[in-house]
């Protein structure tokens, strides 16, 4: 085993080393611009991001004409909410989501509710952080312009709806947008069958480069009209100027390949990996409880909260594994994770929350020495955890007056 | 957020953890802070005559939270009461080398001192 272990690969994956192959011809070699149209540099870069334009296409069931090359997902999150309510604000002014959304949709729509006066919508979700399609109808009225509901979530892994919402959005004419950073690759996508009409999806999350990601855009039933963010040479048919960074394309669209080929065998062997690791420490230790739904989830992730213990102070002490935590003090805000507490887990719950997220360079023998430091380090903190004296001694912890700093 | 060898030290040889009996003679307990917050502390002394000769801590909170209260237990064992209550968070925070966004940790120290000091002020009468 090689260490630091890396087990956070919601945050981002390695790069796989045969997407690096693809790319590096790119950089010194066939260096061109895929705009310039009047000699060979030029045409060899346009055929190249042509040839990956068709590779994520192919992944989602898209046309690859409906493909815009964006920075990444934050950035196309920030096209889809901010474009769609230059293009349509004059038809309405009200956007749906929901609590559990990446901050680069809710920053967005709260951008738009102080900069645009866009009334927004923040659907609640159940407690496995499911939103409810009953609930997208109620919140629709005739002003709404855009839905968005994200795909998969970052933290829980729980996979939304969209085939439902999708269907209730073309029923009301109102265009269907989906942040699909964590699921991409990992999990099936098909555009056509989850009636998705804007889609935001990232190269690094799916063992590609990190500075490229996409917006799919339907071109048909409807055509989906967006307004640029970004003005200039008017590349990506208008939608988003900016030379095209041709060795990350190449890149995502080897990316994308990789994932269609061995998602089949890579999402079992990695949802096995994830039910062992499960297994192995909700059978040694009491008191851990799983965040996310218990099916509905993606393949690689696994969140967990451990009772009586913060977790930070666990991240501390299995420094040679790199994993998350949704504990405040791991940010700067000293707020816990919003998603969990969306999800209605407890504050003391969600300060004790450790997100895994596995990838596909992890090991059986990685997961199985992950479980066995996990069960040391939460026995040596309960010990230290004065909570967990109480616990034991019989109080309960909900009736003591705490003193809130 | 990289921690302080102090910080780190602290929490993987933590000093005087565990706990006295609440109802044992000449010794104080002060339980500070809140499971919604992230952190709770117990500090508990052991008192005679007017001299500390014994602290034990218990801490639910992040690396500095814990490292905050075992350096306070350090720090308390062998002081008479008035000494132990001139305890400052900042002497803690300097000590630990905390950052900004840890100065919280100290501050639930540096109560946590205060609280066990009264517990046991008030049970001696």
């Amino acid at each position: 085993m090689k260490f630091p272990l890396y087990l956070d690969n919601h945050a981002t994956t390695p790069m796989d080393p045969r997407v690096l192959e693809a790319m590096l011809p790119y950089f010194v070699e066939k260096f061109g611009n895929a705009a310039s149209r009047n000699h060979a540099f030029g045409w060899e870069a346009e055929e190249a991001v042509e040839n990956a334009r068709k590779q994520l296409a192919r992944l989602i069931h898209a046309d690859p004409k409906e493909i815009v090359f964006t920075s990444g997902a934050t950035e196309s999150d920030n096209l889809a909410l901010k474009g769609v309510v230059e293009m349509y604000h004059e038809k309405g002014d009200h956007i749906i989501t929901g609590l559990t959304e990446h901050r680069a949709v809710l920053d967005t729509a709260k951008a738009l509710e102080t900069k645009r006066g866009i009334k927004v919508t923040y659907l609640p979700v159940d407690k496995t952080g499911l939103v409810n399609p009953d609930d997208v109808r109620r919140a629709i009225t005739d002003k709404t312009i855009l839905i968005s509901i994200m795909l998969a979530n970052n933290e829980i892994g729980t996979i939304n709806p969209v085939k439902e919402i999708g269907k209730i959005a073309k029923e009301k004419g109102i265009l269907f947008h989906s942040d699909a950073t964590q699921g991409v690759g990992k999990i099936p996508v098909d555009v056509q069958e989850m009636g998705i009409d804007l889609m935001s999806f990232t190269a690094h999350k799916m063992y590609g480069p990190k500075g490229v990601g996409a917006l799919y855009v339907r071109k048909k039933a409807p055509r989906v009209r967006i307004a640029p963010i970004i003005d200039g040479g008017g590349h990506e048919r208008g939608m988003r100027s900016g030379t095209l960074p041709v060795p990350l394309i190449v890149g995502f669209g080897k990316a994308c390949e990789l994932c269609e080929q061995e998602m089949p065998t890579e999402s079992v062997r990695l949802a096995k990996m994830r039910d062992r690791l499960q297994a192995g420490i909700l059978g040694a230790l009491e008191e851990v409880y799983l965040n996310g739904h218990p099916t509905l989830r993606l393949p690689h992730n696994l969140n967990l909260s451990f009772a009586y213990v913060e977790g930070e102070s666990l991240l501390m002490g299995v420094k040679e594994i790199a994993l998350s935590s949704g504990s405040a003090c791991t940010s700067a805000t000293l707020e816990p994770s919003y998603v969990l507490r969306a999800l209605g887990v407890g504050s003391d719950l969600a300060h004790s929350s450790i997100r895994f997220g596995l990838g596909r360079f992890n090991t059986d023998e990685e997961i199985e020495y992950t479980i066995k430091r996990i069960i040391e380090i939460v026995t040596k903190l309960r010990e230290m955890s004065p909570l967990y004296e109480m616990a034991k001694e019989g109080v309960d912890l909900k009736s003591v007056q705490w003193a809130v700093h | 957020m990289a921690y302080s060898d102090k910080v780190v030290d602290h929490f993987n040889n933590p000093r005087n953890m565990g706990s006295f009996k609440k109802d044992e003679e000449g010794v104080g307990t002060g339980i500070v802070g809140a499971p919604e917050c992230g952190d709770v502390m117990k500090l508990q002394i052991k008192v005679q005559g007017d001299k500390i000769v014994d602290a034990k801590f218990k801490t639910f909170g992040c690396g500095s939270a814990i490292a905050s209260s075992s350096l306070a237990t350090e720090w308390m064992k062998g002081k008479t009461l008035e000494e132990a209550g001139q305890i400052k968070n900042t002497d803690i925070v300097q000590e630990l080398n905390l950052p900004p966004v840890k100065i919280h940790c100290s501050v639930l120290a540096e109560d946590a001192i205060k609280a066990a000091l009264n517990d046991y002020k008030k049970k001696a009468g």
